[in-house]
């Protein structure tokens, strides 16, 4: 997406000899419809993050704020929950999202495939989970997980297994909100992908073919680099989703059990809107602004240019 | 290949990808089921696998118990005024950015894009600061108004837009058109499709959005059906039939406008999202 946003900074052309009627008008014009989106992007935006980080500054207490410099940022660097947060936070991110994208790779290919009969009804299935809100899926996750009368305990207890702890022992609770969160997300970078994968010459696998190519030398030797800059964007995306991630763990855990599933999205909204220490929270914020672009970085290294 | 080898793998995969399908889709049956049944009838050993007739009385205690009715009008209508609003407000400045040249062009671009990059959380206390000294806590114009310059909503915008010949623009110019006349007239209607993607996109977001709803309404009076939900879930003695009943009602009719336009709807969004 990165290369599109710079990919346009043509220089400007040459008039086209259209200079006479360049009336005043068509030099205003263009401002005053950019102009909302810039004021309310300044407003909800732009001044908000400048304010954060005053706000990280400084400590509430008894309702004034006073100004303690960096001291929130240093007790952040002692405070084991956070650390427990970006623990948890980084094993999804570990897990869960390239488990994630390479069943999002392996789904593309197979919705792209000639051999699959009724691709709509197949493309449109996988994508639904997509519409679905947040809370509302986590509150059926909620339900289906449930360890005494879940269905997916019920049905695991068909097979004659034991039944799963999914949202009370804290290593299941982790697999289960990656499993929600794979659930919800699958589908939708699989269409990311379908779409670049369709832009892949035929050409190239009829030559992959001619030159004895079985169905795995051709994937990787042209399906994977023709998806590479859709990797990159699904990759870029699921990060910075995961490291923000919220609603599912709120809803569908709370953070618990004993903190297994406390993210730092969960850690800094309980400081906020919990304890109300909106300077402290701040500072997480920032934090998380800071890792989410360094990982960014990172990843475009790896993943952004050909060496 | 031969063509029985090649039906072989077309039936393996196709009936792989269809036992995929159902795990995914599973939920989606089981809640439909859930909303129809009572909290102990869900939660029963075997559990109900088809639709009962405890839906009626799932909804009553939604309505006794949240204001559902109050909560679905408050969604419904923070999500409509959002879509008109931001829609306006993406196509106004994707329009600008498209098919104007002029000074700070790039600049003014690249810094509403980096609103994509900058995560929501960073803003959530000073915009919950700024709403609580405007007098806005517990009003739609506090969920609607910081999320209308959304930078997904005018990149969408500006990628469509640059797909409008000049020539369509300039004629209309010659004819004597205005500038906001030409936006109106000229411009919008070829974007129709484009639009309806931009619509559905930004109703779909502000429907399901959760956090920022979640901090700034605190009234249960002013509560969205996500927020709503959530807070009953909290409760000591949860109604999971009513719950489940609520978040159908709030999934499904979404599901099924998707399933209407999805066909637009993804290649409208794809057009603009993944390009080289």
């Amino acid at each position: 997406m990165t290369a599109t946003l710079t990919g346009r900074t043509a220089p400007a052309a040459p008039s086209r000899g259209a200079a006479p009627r360049s009336r005043p008008r068509r030099r205003v014009a263009p401002y005053l419809f950019v102009l909302p989106a810039l004021l309310l992007f300044a407003a909800f935006k732009i001044y908000p993050i400048g304010r954060s980080f005053v706000i990280s500054l400084h400590k509430t207490v008894g309702g004034t704020e006073r100004f303690v410099g960096v001291d929130n940022y240093t007790r952040l660097l002692g405070d084991p929950l956070f650390w427990t947060a970006l623990k948890n936070t980084s094993v999804i991110l570990a897990v869960q999202v390239p488990l994630m994208l390479a069943l999002a790779t392996g789904l593309a290919v197979a919705l792209n495939s000639t051999l699959l009969r009724g691709r709509a009804v197949f493309r449109l299935g996988f994508f639904l989970p997509m519409v679905t809100g947040l809370v509302a899926y986590g509150i059926l996750f909620s339900v289906l997980l449930s360890k005494d009368y879940g269905l997916l305990n019920w049905l695991l207890d068909l097979f004659g297994a034991d039944p799963v702890p999914w949202l009370t022992d804290p290593l299941w609770a982790k697999a289960s909100l990656g499993l929600a969160l794979t659930w919800h997300y699958t589908g939708y970078n699989a269409v990311i992908l379908l779409a670049r994968l369709q832009a892949v010459p035929a050409e190239l696998y009829d030559a992959a073919a001619v030159d004895g190519a079985g169905a795995w030398t051709s994937f990787r030797h042209v399906t994977l680099p023709g998806l590479r800059p859709a990797l990159l964007l699904t990759t870029v995306l699921s990060t910075i989703g995961t490291l923000q991630v919220f609603d599912e763990p709120y809803v569908l855990t709370g953070g618990g059990p004993d903190n297994a599933t406390l993210t730092i999205g969960v850690y800094l909204y309980q400081n906020a809107f919990k304890y109300f220490d909106f300077g402290y929270a701040s500072a997480i914020a920032y934090a998380l602004a800071v890792l989410i672009g360094i990982l960014g970085m990172i990843q475009f290294r790896l993943l952004g240019e050909k060496p | 290949m031969t063509a029985a080898r090649h039906r072989g793998r077309s039936i393996l995969l196709t009936s792989g990808l269809a036992i995929a399908l159902a795990a995914f889709a599973l939920p989606f049956y089981w809640l439909v089921v859930a909303a129809t049944h009572s909290s102990s009838e869900i939660f029963d050993s075997p559990p109900p696998l088809l639709p009962g007739g405890h839906l009626a009385a799932n909804l009553r205690t939604l309505q006794d118990t949240a204001q559902f009715g109050r909560v679905v009008l408050n969604s419904l209508l923070i999500a409509v005024i959002y879509t008109l609003c931001a829609g306006a407000v993406c196509a106004l400045a994707g329009y600008g950015f498209a098919k104007y040249r002029f000074r700070g062009r790039e600049a003014l671009f690249g810094l509403l894009m980096l609103g994509l990059v900058i995560p929501a959380q960073v803003t959530l206390v000073p915009l919950f600061q700024m709403m609580a000294e405007l007098r806005w806590l517990n009003t739609y114009q506090a969920v609607i108004m910081p999320n209308l310059a959304l930078p997904f909503g005018i990149f969408l915008m500006r990628q469509s837009m640059a797909a409008l010949p000049d020539e369509l623009l300039d004629s209309g110019r010659i004819d004597g058109c205005g500038e906001l006349r030409l936006f109106w007239k000229v411009v919008l209607p070829p974007m129709k499709p484009a639009l309806a993607a931009l619509a559905i996109f930004l109703f779909l977001y502000q429907w399901n959005d959760f956090v920022w709803p979640l901090i700034v309404l605190r009234d249960s009076a002013s509560y969205t059906i996500p927020v709503a939900l959530a807070s009953l879930q909290g409760l000591d003695d949860t109604d999971y039939g009513a719950i489940l009943a609520g978040t159908a009602a709030a999934a499904i009719p979404m599901a099924l406008v998707f399933l209407a336009l999805q066909r637009q709807f993804v290649s409208g969004l794809l057009a603009g999202a993944v390009k080289e």
